[in-house]
């Protein structure tokens, strides 16, 4: 018994150095989100481009879509839009929030860069980042057929994720019924 | 040609590890002097031409030898020199460099000056010493070389991160390695004495001297590295409980945990198993603390070298070091005979209280840094931050710190409660008043900042009473009673009255700290706890390598007037904005003032009030400083030497 627990350290540390080896694997800037495949929840938002008619829940579904959240104060929106418009000229659905925005800012931006938003709606309070979880801006959701999230992407969206990561999830989410 | 001069000095260095870890471990087994000898010269070669090494990368930064990748990732032309010779452990090659560095160093030092040691003693030391260092030299070699060319050369450098271009880089970062790597030592005799199967007076003797010496530049380090948070992230924290800080902080509580332990061996003979466990998990927190910042398990504002083949190489060293001593422990250890007996109420139980609280204390860090980890692998996200260690570390560290002044006044073996308690009543006494004053003259809804100027008084009076107790038994020859206090007395004193400056610190600005956030034009004037603010000047200014918005204050409030500066500096070659805060400290409390963004309705201007804080780092220098004083002791300088004094008439240290 005496010698057994001289070994307790020795046996922790077996146990430590899994979880160390384990979280070496883990690739600590991914941000699940607590909504993956729960429906977007309830929004109706204000127009961005004057005369437009906003963005709401119900805009949502029926086809595959990015919901793509940005604001003209936010730096690496800057760097995601070019992004973005190559994304809409190759024909991907894309819906806009213009997040903690004044809607002449919001415009002026789309105005400014070009627009690569289907819809877009203002949430000067923030308060859909909240239902939604987001952190900051840029922030990217999958949105499925039913209008469920099915992938939330925290920051600029580079060739990279699109082609590893959100591209094919789409094109898996065109073949669902 | 220096940089390859560097690279060879490297790979001999390598080889001279591979000899000395061989030659020793054999040699001690067969009781071969030659083997063990050739030992002794392979790990003072080895420190040689590491320093070789070093000198050589730290030359092509001084002279901006930019066809050296890491010279030119991490240096600029206008660099102030300082800075540019800093900037040598400002990068993750280089601080390894630096880690291998003092590694071999120490070792060299326990080759040249423990001659009084046990032969074979010595010996396995060098050998775990050399095993050490072999892993870490395959490391900086295959994984993280310092010395790779680049053709063709740069002209300019990229700057090395401005936030990094202060004094604490260079003087932080190497207290920290001299600490975490001084446990290095500790640890090689810990293993040494398992592989023994036995521990000697003279093994006690040797391990506390080197467990102070690396605790006390572990104790600046840390202190250090808050100094220069509090005035360079630009908003007046002291601490942050950032993995990374968890990481040297963890170390510093399990090694102050040894050196009370290692105490208890040297003069008692008992705790033998206890002290050699304490240094291994000591040694192996260090090596953790080296895994986090560069494998980016977890993320954190230090982490630069997010590097996973780096990662999983440290973590098989963390996985062969301590794993191979963990095992080796739970086979040897206990036939390892335990020293002296002794009751629960004595300098040996004090010790044992001591160590438990300190332990868990530990604990609860490693928990707090960790969970997020563990977390992650049931697929949870999530992060732990200061209200936690709020919540967890305080209860626990208080009553340590209310317990602490006890420890001293306890006699080796037993002791009785009454006598005990008989011995603290003037520092009680003193305690109480304090609360008492500061209850009245603060109102109640201050009590708990009234308990801690109380705790913190308690601790400074109950360790004047260590020395004071000494004296007054010895008052009919004052003078000589006071010259002949031990230093390793007075250091306690010290060390543990800095701990009760520390309580003061935490205790002032924790309790009534304020802030205030305004925006401000030139001539505009605003009063702030207790003091009137006029800015008097904005500004541009240009520095060697920088650009800044200066804003100028004249500041009136108690201790008369004075002027106060905060820049907002933009580095052009590194694109990158720093706050540099204008501070005004005196002994009662700082104005920390800190300049934001410019709009239309002037500049954006932060004011914090910390009362007491900076007793907090004078309290972490003054640990310190009790920590050299009692190394300076006597006792440790002359108990090393006992055995062969006409070898090393030189003091050892």
């Amino acid at each position: 018994m005496k010698r057994f627990l001289f070994l307790v350290p020795a046996l922790l540390f077996a146990g430590l150095l899994v979880a160390f080896g384990i979280g070496l694997t883990m690739d600590p800037t991914i941000l699940p989100s607590m909504l993956i495949g729960k429906p977007v929840p309830a929004f109706n938002l204000a127009p961005v481009r004057p005369g437009d008619q906003g963005l709401a829940r119900a805009d949502l579904g029926g086809e595959p879509v990015l919901l793509n959240y940005y604001a003209s104060w936010c730096v690496a929106c800057r760097a995601e839009h070019p992004m973005l418009m190559r994304l809409r000229s190759e024909g991907v659905p894309i819906h806009g929030v213009d997040w903690k925005d004044a809607p002449a800012d919001g415009d002026k931006w789309l105005q400014d860069r070009g627009d690569p938003y289907i819809r877009v709606g203002n949430d000067q309070s923030g308060r859909t980042g909240i239902d939604m979880g987001v952190s900051g801006v840029p922030e990217t959701f999958v949105i499925d057929k039913q209008g469920r999230v099915r992938y939330r992407h925290v920051g600029a969206i580079t060739q990279d994720d699109w082609a590893n990561k959100i591209a094919p999830l789409m094109q898996r989410l065109k073949a669902e019924s | 040609m220096a940089a390859e001069v560097g690279q060879f000095a490297l790979i001999l260095a390598l080889l001279l590890a591979t000899v000395q870890a061989g030659a020793t471990l054999w040699g001690a087994h067969r009781r071969e002097s030659v083997l063990m000898a050739l030992g002794r010269s392979a790990a003072a070669l080895q420190a040689g031409f590491v320093i070789l090494a070093f000198a050589c990368l730290a030359y092509g930064y001084v002279v901006c030898d930019f066809s050296l990748a890491l010279v030119a990732e991490h240096s600029h032309t206008a660099q102030p020199l300082p800075y540019r010779f800093a900037a040598t452990w400002g990068s993750h090659e280089g601080s390894m460099l630096l880690w291998v560095l003092i590694l071999a160093v120490y070792g060299g030092g326990v080759a040249l000056f423990g001659r009084t040691l046990r032969e074979t003693l010595q010996a396995r030391v060098l050998g775990v010493q050399g095993l050490i260092g072999v892993a870490f030299l395959a490391f900086i070699l295959f994984t993280s070389n310092p010395f790779l060319r680049l053709d063709p050369a740069p002209i300019e450098g990229t700057e090395l991160n401005p936030l990094l271009q202060d004094p604490g880089l260079v003087s932080h970062p190497p207290m920290l390695y001299l600490g975490y790597v001084g446990f290095s030592v500790a640890f090689s005799f810990a293993m040494a004495a398992l592989i023994e199967g036995r521990v000697d007076a003279a093994w006690a003797r040797w391990v506390r001297p080197w467990v102070l010496a690396a605790w006390i530049p572990l104790t600046i380090g840390i202190t250090l590295g808050s100094l220069w948070a509090y005035y360079e992230l630009g908003w007046g924290g002291w601490w942050f409980w950032d993995p990374v800080e968890n990481a040297s902080l963890m170390p510093w509580l399990l090694g102050t945990a040894l050196l009370h332990s290692a105490l208890v061996l040297e003069r008692r003979g008992a705790l033998v198993s206890w002290t050699i466990l304490l240094a291994i998990l000591t040694f192996s927190l260090s090596l953790v603390g080296t895994f986090l910042v560069r494998s980016g398990v977890l993320t954190s504002v230090h982490a630069f070298a997010v590097d996973p083949r780096r990662g999983v190489f440290i973590l098989a060293i963390i996985g062969v070091t301590t794993g191979a001593a963990l095992g080796l422990y739970g086979w040897r250890a206990p036939s390892i005979r335990s020293g002296a007996l002794f009751q629960p109420l004595s300098r040996e139980g004090g010790v044992i209280l001591n160590n438990l609280f300190l332990c868990v204390l530990c604990a609860t860090v490693f928990l707090g840094t960790f969970t997020p980890l563990f977390a992650e692998l049931t697929g949870d996200k999530i992060s732990v931050g200061p209200p936690y260690y709020s919540w967890v570390f305080a209860p626990f560290a208080v009553p340590l710190l209310a317990l602490l002044v006890f420890g001293p006044m306890l006699n080796w073996k037993r002791d009785e409660l009454a006598k005990t308690v008989a011995r603290v009543r003037v520092p009680a006494g003193i305690a109480a008043l304090v609360f008492l004053l500061v209850a009245v003259f603060a109102g109640l809804g201050h009590a708990v900042a009234a308990a801690g100027l109380a705790l913190a008084a308690w601790l400074l009076a109950g360790s004047a009473a260590i020395l004071v107790r000494r004296w007054w038994s010895g008052r009919a020859y004052l003078g000589r009673s006071i010259l002949t206090t031990p230093r390793a007395l007075v250091g306690l004193a010290i060390a543990h009255a800095g701990l009760g400056l520390l309580t003061l610190g935490i205790t002032g600005v924790t309790s009534w700290h304020q802030d205030k956030v305004l925006n401000m034009r030139p001539g505009a004037t605003t009063t702030f706890a207790g003091r009137t603010l006029t800015m008097t000047a904005l500004e541009d200014v240009q520095g060697p390598n920088w650009q800044a918005r200066q804003a100028r204050f004249s500041v009136r409030g108690p201790g008369g007037t004075y002027e106060l500066v905060s820049q907002r500096r933009f580095y052009p070659s590194a694109q990158q904005q720093t706050t540099e805060a204008g501070i005004h400290v005196t002994p009662l409390g700082n104005l920390y003032l800190s300049e934001g963004d410019e709009s239309a309705e002037g500049v954006v201007i932060r004011l914090w009030s910390h009362p007491l804080v900076v007793w907090i780092w004078i309290g972490g220098f003054t640990m310190a400083l009790g920590g050299a004083v009692s190394l300076s002791d006597r006792r440790l300088r002359v108990g090393a030497l006992v055995k062969a004094p006409q070898l090393q008439p030189v003091a050892a240290e």
